[in-house]
């Protein structure tokens, strides 16, 4: 179970997650990114830890999770 | 006004308010503190057994029970610091301030008590600026204590900035590390705070004077009064349209208007605001539900801070939220986008709509608004205000309909029936 | 490998590096925030600084390697990172080696990123901004190819480059800082439609 984490404080809303995420990342009014928390569909993981990547302020990580609570 | 010392109307023995403010006083009263002369790990399994048997729960507003967050604590390396939270950044609250200068020595004895149970080195109280009467009480209690030597743990006395988020756990900890007052991001609770390489346990001033009562009566003395599920006394500072505004002591449990009764309201109220700015908003079919956590959630509130507010009826309680919401947005950390930018558009809308200055989009928007800025900040302070405005639209929800369509009431612009302290407005650092 | 060709490989691989150094620094500089994925993404820029900057690092490793095995000049190993101990070029190849000194920390930090402050990696990041310049000056000062018309057309691009990228920044800057001094004025002044009474500070009472 992988989940997307942002850190509100490190984030600029650079939106680059958005741009390489778009199905699991949508942006609020003010460029900054919404995350609803639920896993990522395994074919969407490889994009997500690019987004990680290249996140400028390195505000996104994955988190890994043995079980669902 | 009839004081909480005298008459907790109920035959509850146990008390926070009402003994004496002085050392010599206090340990004639109360006796001393149950120290140990070293603390051993079977005075400290103890010690962690009787506040688990207590169940006593934060009294800062997360409500978080004690004693998991000293075993939380316990899993750090000891030589760390006790931090008394003595900010009290809600403007509608003064028992903290109140039990720093009338019971100053149940808080520290708490702080001791918890300092030998971590192995703490140092007892740091913190107190905002400003706020010179309480501090100087603290400063006296502390010399007394060391004079008379109760204080085995050295205590010491800081001043950080006197603003709403200074008061937040992870805020208060960095700023005592680094003189920087910002919340930090903690995506797990479970990790215990730290100033440097040692542990910080962060409590708020009720809820050491709480743990200093229960080491010297019981866990079941404390018991005794409450709720099963949420047991003990708190504190709670009643304002708004009263005739005899302040803090009473009342047991967990006590029906919310039988609290707002004993200040004394001036008519019917419209409303209350339990919880403080953070809180949330209680319609008058709600107003028998007792003051305890879980009965609170039900009806979507929160117990948070000790406060109940009275709304009396010649006021608006769209504009009172409008003024929370700004209130809320202008004492943001700065650090997050969703609450810099999203509290400020939503106190806006509300303004609009307490004004009758609604466009047509105006309520979708603010739900929409509300649902995305709840959960992004890095810590509750967004949650707060979003819980206060969501229950604003609820509870007054008639009102809404006549606001949106520009029929506001006659009150939106009457002056509040609100504290906000002088420097409310003040730019964020 | 002959001394000759490896002073042409030298020369070679500095000017290529210094060419991709610039453009390392202007994709840097001109990052944009609230990034829109229409024709040019953002991550898209991020992921090219990145890349160029470590063929940048190959060029470079080929131009300082091929300096110091070359037998005709004498610059040591440790000349190359201790500024102005060369034997050879002492205060030219001494301003390489500060150029290639900022640039190491830039690029080992990098490789660390994750085991830092973020303070840390963005200050250390921000000599990047001093290695450059530093490095153009290394490149004239040498003097090997400085006279070539080409070469003096190269180096006024990456100035150009480098100055417009500048500009835009800067301007940038300005505009996010203003935007924020404007959000914080208005949370500093009391809206006055909201009609506060004074202030109602007062100390506590009890019941």
């Amino acid at each position: 179970m992988i989940r997307i984490l942002v850190d509100p404080v490190a984030c600029d809303a650079y939106g680059y997650c958005a741009e390489l995420l778009p199905e699991s990342i949508a942006l609020d009014e003010w460029g900054y990114p919404v995350v609803d928390g639920t896993p990522l569909p395994p074919e969407l993981v490889s994009a997500a830890r690019r987004a990680a990547r290249d996140c400028p302020r390195r505000a996104i990580t994955l988190r890994e999770r043995k079980s669902s609570h | 006004m009839p004081s909480a010392g005298d008459t907790l109307a109920t035959t509850a023995r146990y008390r926070l308010l009402g003994h004496p403010a002085d050392l010599a006083g206090h340990l004639a009263a109360l006796g001393p503190a149950p120290l140990p002369s070293n603390a051993s790990r079977g005075w400290r399994e103890a010690f962690s057994a009787m506040l688990e048997a207590s169940g006593l729960a934060g009294r800062g507003g997360a409500g978080f029970p004690a004693a998991i967050k000293l075993a939380l604590a316990q899993n750090g390396r000891p030589g760390g610091t006790i931090v008394v939270n003595g900010m009290e950044g809600e403007p509608a609250s003064d028992k903290d301030k109140l039990l720093l200068i009338r019971s100053p020595h149940l808080v520290l004895d708490g702080a001791q008590l918890l300092a030998a149970a971590t192995g703490s080195r140092r007892v740091t109280v913190c107190v905002p600026e400003g706020r010179e009467q309480v501090a100087t009480a603290m400063q006296s209690a502390m010399e007394e204590r060391v004079a008379m030597r109760s204080a085995p743990t050295p205590e010491v006395l800081v001043r950080p900035p006197d603003r709403f988020v200074a008061g937040e756990e992870s805020a208060l900890v960095r700023w005592v590390e680094t003189g920087q007052s910002l919340p930090s991001f903690r995506p797990d609770k479970g990790i215990a705070l730290r100033i440097g390489r040692h542990g910080a346990l962060v409590h708020n001033a009720e809820t050491l004077a709480h743990v200093a009562m229960i080491a010297r009566t019981g866990p079941e003395e404390f018991r005794s009064s409450g709720l099963a599920e949420d047991p003990g006394t708190s504190l709670i500072t009643i304002s708004g349209a009263v005739v005899h505004p302040g803090v009473v002591e009342v047991e967990r449990g006590t029906p919310l208007i039988d609290i707002a009764r004993r200040a004394a309201p001036s008519g019917e109220p419209q409303a209350l605001l339990v919880g403080g700015y953070g809180g949330a908003w209680v319609d008058p079919a709600d107003f028998d539900t007792p003051y305890a956590s879980l009965s609170l959630r039900a009806i979507g509130a929160t117990a948070g801070v000790g406060i109940v507010i009275v709304l009396g009826q010649n006021a608006c309680g769209l504009m009172e939220s409008a003024r929370i919401a700004s209130y809320m947005a202008g004492q943001s950390a700065g650090q997050c986008g969703p609450c810099v930018y999203g509290l400020p558009a939503i106190a806006d809308d509300m303004i609009r709509l307490a004004r009758g200055e609604a466009d047509p989009g105006l309520l979708v928007r603010l739900q929409r608004r509300l649902s995305e800025v709840e959960g992004r900040g890095a810590c509750r302070h967004p949650d707060g205000a979003v819980n206060l405005v969501r229950s604003a639209l609820q509870v007054f929800s008639t009102e809404v309909r006549a606001h949106v369509s520009g029929t506001p009431c006659a009150h939106w612009s009457r002056s509040t029936q609100l504290r906000f302290p002088a420097g409310a407005w003040g730019a964020r650092p | 490998m002959s001394s000759t060709t490896l002073w042409y490989v030298t020369r070679a691989s500095g000017l290529m590096a210094m060419i991709l150094l610039t453009l390392t620094m202007v994709l840097g500089m001109t990052t944009t925030t609230r990034a829109r994925a229409r024709h040019w993404p953002g991550f898209a820029q991020q992921e090219l600084h990145r890349r160029i900057s470590m063929i940048a690092v190959v060029f470079l490793a080929i131009h300082v390697l091929t300096s110091v095995l070359d037998t005709y000049v004498n610059i040591s190993w440790a000349a190359v990172v201790i500024p102005f101990t060369s034997a050879y070029g002492r205060l030219w190849v001494g301003v390489g080696a500060i150029a290639l000194d900022l640039m190491i920390a830039v690029f080992v930090t990098s490789l660390l990123r994750a085991r830092m402050r973020p303070g840390t990696w963005r200050a250390i990041h921000w000599l990047a901004y001093l290695s450059w310049p530093v490095a153009l000056a290394h490149t004239f000062g040498m003097g090997t190819d400085a006279g070539e018309g080409w070469v003096i057309a190269l180096g006024a691009g990456c100035v150009l480059a480098v100055a417009v990228a500048l500009a835009w920044r800067i301007r940038q800057s300005i505009r996010q800082a203003s935007a924020r001094a404007a959000r914080a004025s208005v949370a500093g002044v009391p809206p006055k439609h909201l009609a506060l009474t004074a202030p109602n500070e007062r100390g506590p009472s009890h019941a």
